[in-house]
């Protein structure tokens, strides 16, 4: 049996338990939601790296670090400044004054079912464009790393576990898991980088002097301390600012990171968990740069393009012209796999092997997948949130029902929500998600920051003005989105890459942010002027008064 | 902060806005504002000054300074000795305000739970 199969089964046995021993904790909303916000501020610190460094940051970013270097390493500086957005604005004051969801903040002084039902919507938006982007790289890496197995298999053992460790256990388990898998990722991140390090006689100068001199085909070098080998060309630089103005924004409105300071008992314990947390996160993301330029100097980037199979394989077949699919379908056959590109995911697992053997890289792919499927888990629950707490709780119930309705109900949305989740996963195995998370970070900063800033902040803001931002944020991202690079372009024949819009891209960067993030912010301005709300004026003072001092905070 | 044993649910809205007219409460917020309003300002410039420096001015930025090492990759690494320090500044600071917030919490419960 292979290697990292074993251990990641050692990582779901123990998983489980955790969830046997939650679910017997997990008897009220509150311990569903919210784990009793018995959470200390250190563990949550943990659990909120946990949630942030997804699969998508330790094998995309350092593999993007090992083919593009410095571009790459612009994710990373992002990701940790993003923090101090949370830190600021948001983690203490939403602790305060809400109770489980975004919503919660947002219509704390602008009640009505119309406000409360877009942020639900949006948080749904977030959550599952976030998920499906996760889950359909676990697919595809399982299809990297453990042979045997297939994609949809791959998809229904992730998801299923995701809703085992929700449904039963709840906020409570959910931590947990986070907070092991973060230690476990943290580990194994140190643990490469030290060897990285060793390899080069611990002098950043000869790392740095590889670096900038890494072989290529054909005798070329190239230098990854040097820009624009990814975002290059007429509108990289605007590229680069729009790509940042969403990560340093949205962060803050990513709603499994949100409904993780409902989880302690004090805003000072948030606050806690913010610092544990940008510690914790600085470490990781400092060890991808070692990592990627590892992977990049040592590996090296010809070894990184690996053979794929099965669903890649065939996704990539089926956007191949008519006439070479037969051939390329007879390789698939008789080699069992195809060449197709250069895929830089397994930057780091193949970095581990070069560096520590082969069980140590079982050990990495098996962090890797415990990092999908405990962040896939933090997104089932907050989605879940959305749906029982908002949606079915507060405006089609009118907060009138038992406990036990509550808890039933939250526990099916968190399967229901699994289910769609491992459906669409399948459903779209063939397209390229990657922008996915890219626009969950856009729709979270120009659909839920401004609204989220502007109600804690500026007392004449009403319902109008939440309603307007949040949709024009919202509509805004995704119509951006779909007249932009990602979804418009004509592809040339022979070409891997495929566009759902055969048509030059009318909008030119790929993330909408520098656009939609203003919009979201002119919405809920001038949706403000439209009218004017004398009740949740008067309410602001008692807002923030309980922002600031915590009286009468949820306990 | 946990709600010091005090129903709050009582107060009504003319009472809020009395603590929030209080001085002590007003210094609380001047005094958050004062650092989180300029910190914020400043954290997204120092950011945001990447990619515009890397994008419009690359033969500044490229410039190599340090064996291979360009001004760019130190400023990028220097985001995170901002981010770390600006942390700091706020755990430092934010003590004070729990100090204040202390006060603003006590006399709130002695004021509106009289007998």
């Amino acid at each position: 049996m292979n290697a990292a199969l074993v251990m990641f089964c050692f990582f779901v046995g123990i998983t489980l338990v955790i969830t046997w021993w939650a679910s017997a904790r997990t008897t009220t909303s509150k311990g569903f939601y919210a784990a009793h916000r018995e959470i200390g501020g250190v563990q949550n610190g943990w659990a909120v790296a946990g949630d942030y460094m997804s699969a998508a940051s330790f094998l995309g970013i350092t593999g993007l670090i090992a083919f593009y270097g410095f571009d790459g390493f612009m994710y990373s500086v992002g990701f940790l400044v993003a923090y101090l957005t949370v830190l600021f604005l948001v983690a203490e004051p939403l602790r305060n004054v809400g109770k489980y969801t975004m919503a919660d903040l947002i219509s704390f002084r602008l009640h009505g079912k119309g406000v409360r039902a877009i942020a639900a919507i949006s948080t749904l938006v977030v959550a599952l464009f976030y998920m499906i982007a996760q889950m359909v790289g676990a697919g595809s890496l399982v299809d990297l790393l453990l042979p045997s197995a297939s994609y949809t298999m791959a998809i229904v053992v992730v998801g299923a576990l995701m809703i085992i460790y929700v449904m039963f256990g709840g906020m409570l388990a959910t931590t947990w898991v986070q907070i092991i898998k973060a230690a476990l990722l943290l580990a194994g991140a140190v643990a490469i980088t030290i060897m990285v390090l060793a390899h080069y006689s611990f002098s950043l100068p000869q790392l740095f002097t590889a670096a900038a001199n890494v072989a290529g085909p054909g005798g070329t070098t190239t230098d990854l301390l040097r820009s624009g080998l990814l975002y290059a060309g007429q509108h990289g630089a605007l590229n680069l600012l729009s790509l940042g103005l969403a990560l340093v924004l949205g962060t803050a409105g990513l709603p499994h990171i949100l409904m993780r300071f409902y989880t302690v008992p004090t805003a000072r314990a948030a606050r806690t968990s913010v610092a544990w947390a940008m510690v914790l996160i600085g470490i990781f993301y400092l060890t991808t740069m070692f990592m990627g330029l590892g992977a990049a100097t040592l590996v090296g980037k010809a070894d990184i393009g690996t053979h794929v199979k099965d669903a890649p394989a065939i996704a990539y077949i089926s956007r191949q012209p008519a006439a070479m699919q037969p051939v390329l379908n007879a390789e698939l056959k008789t080699k069992q796999y195809i060449v197709p590109t250069q895929n830089n995911n397994m930057a780091a697992p193949l970095l581990a092997n070069y560096l520590g053997g082969a069980y140590f890289m079982a050990f990495i792919a098996a962090v890797a997948f415990a990092t999908i499927l405990a962040v896939v888990a933090g997104l089932t629950i907050s989605a879940s949130s959305a749906f029982a707490h908002d949606i079915w709780w507060n405006i089609v119930r009118k907060g009138k029902g038992d406990e036990r309705e509550q808890l039933r109900v939250a526990r099916a949305t968190a399967a229901l929500v699994g289910v769609v989740a491992i459906l669409l996963s399948i459903g779209l195995r063939t397209l390229n998600v990657a922008f996915l998370v890219g626009l969950a970070f856009a729709v979270a900063a120009s659909a839920n920051v401004p609204v989220i800033v502007l109600s804690l902040s500026w007392r004449r803001f009403n319902k109008v003005g939440a309603i307007a931002g949040m949709v024009t944020g919202l509509v805004s991202s995704l119509g951006i989105i779909a007249i932009s690079p990602a979804i418009m372009g004509i592809d040339p024949a022979g070409s891997a890459t495929h566009h759902f819009i055969q048509m030059a891209p009318l909008f030119p960067l790929d993330n909408p942010g520098l656009l939609s993030i203003p919009l979201g912010f002119i919405g809920a301005i001038l949706g403000t002027f439209f009218s004017r709300d004398a009740q949740a004026e008067a309410d602001f003072d008692q807002l923030l008064v309980r922002a600031n001092t915590g009286m009468g905070a949820e306990v | 902060m946990k709600a010091s044993g005090v129903e709050h649910h009582h107060l009504t809205p003319d009472d809020w806005t009395k603590v929030a007219n209080e001085p002590q409460f007003r210094s609380l917020i001047s005094d958050k504002r004062r650092f989180i309003i300029p910190a914020t300002i400043f954290f997204l410039a120092y950011f945001l000054a990447l990619p515009v420096l890397v994008g419009f001015v690359p033969a500044t930025m490229e410039r190599a300074v340090w064996g291979p090492v360009t001004v760019a990759n130190i400023f990028a690494l220097s985001q995170f000795a901002m981010a770390w320090i600006l942390l700091a500044l706020y755990l430092w600071r934010a003590r004070g305000y729990d100090v204040t917030e202390k006060t603003v919490t006590e006399n709130v419960r002695k004021e509106f739970t009289a007998p």
